[in-house]
């Protein structure tokens, strides 16, 4: 009897291994990153479409591109890179960056913060819709990193390695993309607490 | 005003991206200063939101079955012949090992059932229940408890002697159990109807060292064989071809 179940047991083990022999590193690393890879994908094309096309295109090239990927170092990195790179190249890629403003890594002191302004009240109002289309709204480059550090959680490093600038860069768009997220939605939020604040008041009148 | 170069790296602190010392310099500020705690805090929040808000989009699980598929089918074209033949010659490895291992617990199984009777036998007060050096005794003796016979060899001119003999169950079906002596070494020999033995028991003819016992093993006339004893590996041969040219 005893001999049996063991028996039984080890040839389960014969199974297992023959499927091990199947199974490609390419594709274990990859899928994992599927959603999020699509989710940066849509954000940067702003279209389900061109999302696809992209994260197809970007799968692509990764595996045809993967013998030359450094086993040890940043895979989700050297994946966004791909799909970052594709995208620019192409149309609509192209455009997006056409309408960015060439001064974007030296724009002055930008790093100023006004300590007086209630932005704990204000931004505690943000609801998701207006985010999104605030981010939405971005230039792509700043678009993108916020994405990458906030969605992402990605370190510095790693995004310096995914969008090929230098750490200190990284730093100063940031904040940059950062500041300018905050301005556009400070007097969309203020107008609504003046809404808010109106319809409250007649409602009190009546 | 004072917090305004700290307010400068708040983003780099929550990222928790400033040098090691910045960052512990920072905790102690911030736990002092009002407005910077403050503005730390809606910044906290607001990436709270930012992070929800970013998550939108998820693929169709459509596109990703095509994504996966696209992916998954060039690895196994590009398998080189070699490789498979490779692979193929690994599970035929690991197959043989399987079955040579599963072929040795077996045998050690048998082997550790049949050392256990012999022990046991020894150390009963009533090591037989038929006492005699006679085999014409001992023979008689089985019939009705077991459902075979057997030949016992004739022992004269040799050093062995007969103890007797017992009825013993081996592998889930009866046999005989007989004892020899030869120098003072004891050697059991188990007979059993070989149909009623299961694979396990299926061990070939063999003489080897189990347990430190020298064990031989045969078949004869439909009947299986152990011998098994401390005496040495040549007595435990001896013995085996008396009962051999007994069975012709």
């Amino acid at each position: 009897m005893q001999g049996n179940k063991s028996s039984t047991r080890w040839f389960k083990l014969v199974d297992v291994s023959g499927a091990n022999l199947q199974l490609d590193p390419f594709e274990e690393l990859a899928m994992p990153l599927f959603d999020q890879l699509y989710n940066f994908a849509h954000w940067l094309t702003q279209n389900r479409e061109e999302a696809e096309d992209l994260v197809q295109e970007t799968y692509a090239k990764a595996l045809k591109g993967f013998s030359s990927f450094q086993p040890g170092t940043n895979f989700r990195a050297w994946m966004y890179r791909i799909l970052r790179n594709t995208f620019l190249t192409s149309r609509t890629g192209l455009k997006a960056t056409m309408t960015v403003p060439l001064d974007l890594e030296d724009d002055g002191p930008a790093l100023a913060v006004e300590c007086e302004t209630p932005e704990t009240i204000l931004f505690e109002r943000a609801n998701g819709d207006l985010l999104q289309s605030a981010i939405d709204e971005l230039p792509v480059y700043f678009r993108e990193i916020l994405l990458l550090c906030e969605v992402e959680e990605m370190s510095y490093q790693e995004i310096a390695e995914t969008l090929s600038i230098p750490a200190g860069t990284v730093m100063s768009r940031l904040s940059r993309a950062r500041k300018m997220l905050r301005d556009r939605l400070r007097p969309q939020l203020q107008a609504g607490i003046v809404t808010t604040a109106a319809t409250k008041g007649s409602n009190r009148g009546v | 005003m004072a917090c305004e170069s700290w307010a400068a790296k708040l983003d780099t602190y929550l990222d928790g991206e400033l040098p090691p010392e910045e960052m512990r310099a920072f905790d102690i500020h911030v736990r002092g200063c009002a407005s910077c705690a403050a503005e730390a805090l809606s910044r906290v929040q607001m990436r709270r939101k930012i992070q929800s808000a970013g998550k939108r989009f998820a693929p169709t699980a459509d596109f990703r079955r095509r994504v996966q598929g696209s992916i998954a089918s060039k690895p196994q074209r590009r398998f080189h012949p070699a490789w498979i033949f490779a692979g193929a010659l690994a599970v035929v490895a690991v197959l043989l090992s399987t079955y040579v291992g599963m072929q040795r617990s077996r045998r050690e199984q048998a082997y550790s059932e049949i050392a256990d009777l012999h022990v046991a036998a020894l150390a009963s007060s009533s090591q037989v229940d038929v006492l005699s050096s006679d085999r014409h005794t001992v023979k008689p003796w089985f019939q009705g408890k077991i459902p075979f016979t057997f030949d016992l060899p004739e022992l004269q001119n040799s050093e062995f002697s007969l103890l007797g003999g017992r009825m013993t169950y081996l592998g889930q079906t009866p046999g005989a159990h007989l004892i020899y002596t030869v120098r003072k070494h004891e050697i059991s020999v188990f007979i059993v109807q070989e149909k009623d033995l299961r694979d396990s028991w299926n061990i070939g003819n063999v003489t080897t060292k189990e347990l430190s016992f020298n064990v031989a093993s045969w078949s004869q006339g439909g009947l299986r064989y152990f011998a098994i004893g401390d005496a040495s590996a040549a007595d435990i041969n001896g013995l085996a071809k008396l009962f051999k040219a007994t069975g012709s």
